[in-house]
């Protein structure tokens, strides 16, 4: 399997997709390939310090202006 | 034919709005997030039965990550507010019609997505499209290759490291930035991800791709050892 190959499968290996014989192959290029084991990971704490991102609080205009909405939408709802 | 327009910079009043302003640095509490997802189907089945606290109550809990999903899709401030308030009102008319098959949250963030592409597409129309077919896998190979070295996002304060996010993520092209968004930020599956855009899934899974890549490449500069930091 070419490095190009490996690319081209690595987000199916990052979320598990793979099936067992070819995650198989790809573990073992990457044993190989100082570049793409590189590549692998890198991409992998990409994800992960993008998806350990919290949103900052709601800015507190915009948060009145929702839950005055809300309100009057359950009142109307509830009579 | 989907279309949008995400020239952020240009839209609205003028404002420069950074599509990830509200994005935090690494939430070291993300276990709070497992626990709330555990109780959110008796919050939901009450609100189903008319707890109107219930349903506020999950209004509380997603406005911020929602919010931040509209102004990622609309970068323009006004249309995400629209398209945050709208959805959470949707998703209360039509809460009897949630069957529980998926997780309040992604049937939220589906209901979301779609108000704020609308806004979007309103604004901006054939700006660009959502359907149009990707270049060919040759130019995938990545090019910078440098060790970052062990938890390099701590090499930086914590402004400095959001400023950096919102940053290369907003100079992703709108058509990757989506899914990287649905996918890798409000963590659809891949399905979901391509009913929420119009795609197909084999489309998510190629834009996804390119997405995380060049995210990786942007943050080389960044995170490369010795690099400009």
């Amino acid at each position: 399997m070419n490095c190009q190959a490996v690319i081209h499968e690595l987000s199916n290996f990052i979320d598990g997709e793979l099936d067992g014989a070819m995650k198989l192959e790809l573990e073992r290029h990457f044993k190989d390939c100082e570049d793409c084991r590189l590549v692998v990971d890198q991409t992998k704490k990409t994800i992960e310090i993008f998806c350990d991102c919290e949103p900052v609080e709601l800015p507190s205009d915009v948060r009145v202006r929702l839950h005055d909405a809300l309100r009057r939408k359950l009142k109307e709802a509830t009579h | 034919m989907l279309c949008a327009n995400f020239k952020v910079e240009t839209i609205g009043e003028g404002r420069k709005l950074s599509p990830l302003i509200f994005l935090s640095t690494p939430n070291p509490h993300r276990l709070a997030s497992k626990v709330a997802r555990e109780d959110e189907h008796l919050l939901v089945a009450a609100a189903k039965s008319g707890d109107v606290a219930a349903f506020e109550e999950l209004v509380s809990r997603y406005e911020r990550k929602i919010f931040r999903l509209t102004m990622n899709i609309t970068g323009n401030r006004e249309d995400a507010e629209d398209a945050m308030q709208d959805a959470f009102l949707k998703s209360f008319s039509h809460l009897k019609d949630f069957q529980g098959d998926s997780r309040f949250y992604t049937w939220l963030v589906r209901i979301a997505a779609n108000e704020a592409l609308m806004r979007l597409r309103k604004r901006r129309p054939n700006q660009f499209s959502l359907d149009e077919p990707i270049a060919s896998d040759e130019d995938l190979m990545p090019r910078e290759l440098q060790d970052w070295g062990p938890g390099p996002e701590q090499r930086f304060a914590q402004t400095e490291m959001r400023e950096i996010l919102s940053g290369v993520i907003e100079q992703l092209e709108p058509e990757y930035r989506m899914v990287f968004v649905l996918r890798d930020i409000e963590e659809l599956s891949t399905e979901d991800a391509a009913s929420a855009l119009g795609l197909s899934v084999p489309a998510v899974k190629s834009r996804l791709l390119r997405a995380r890549l060049k995210l990786r490449e942007k943050l080389n500069r960044y995170f490369q050892q010795g690099g400009a930091n």
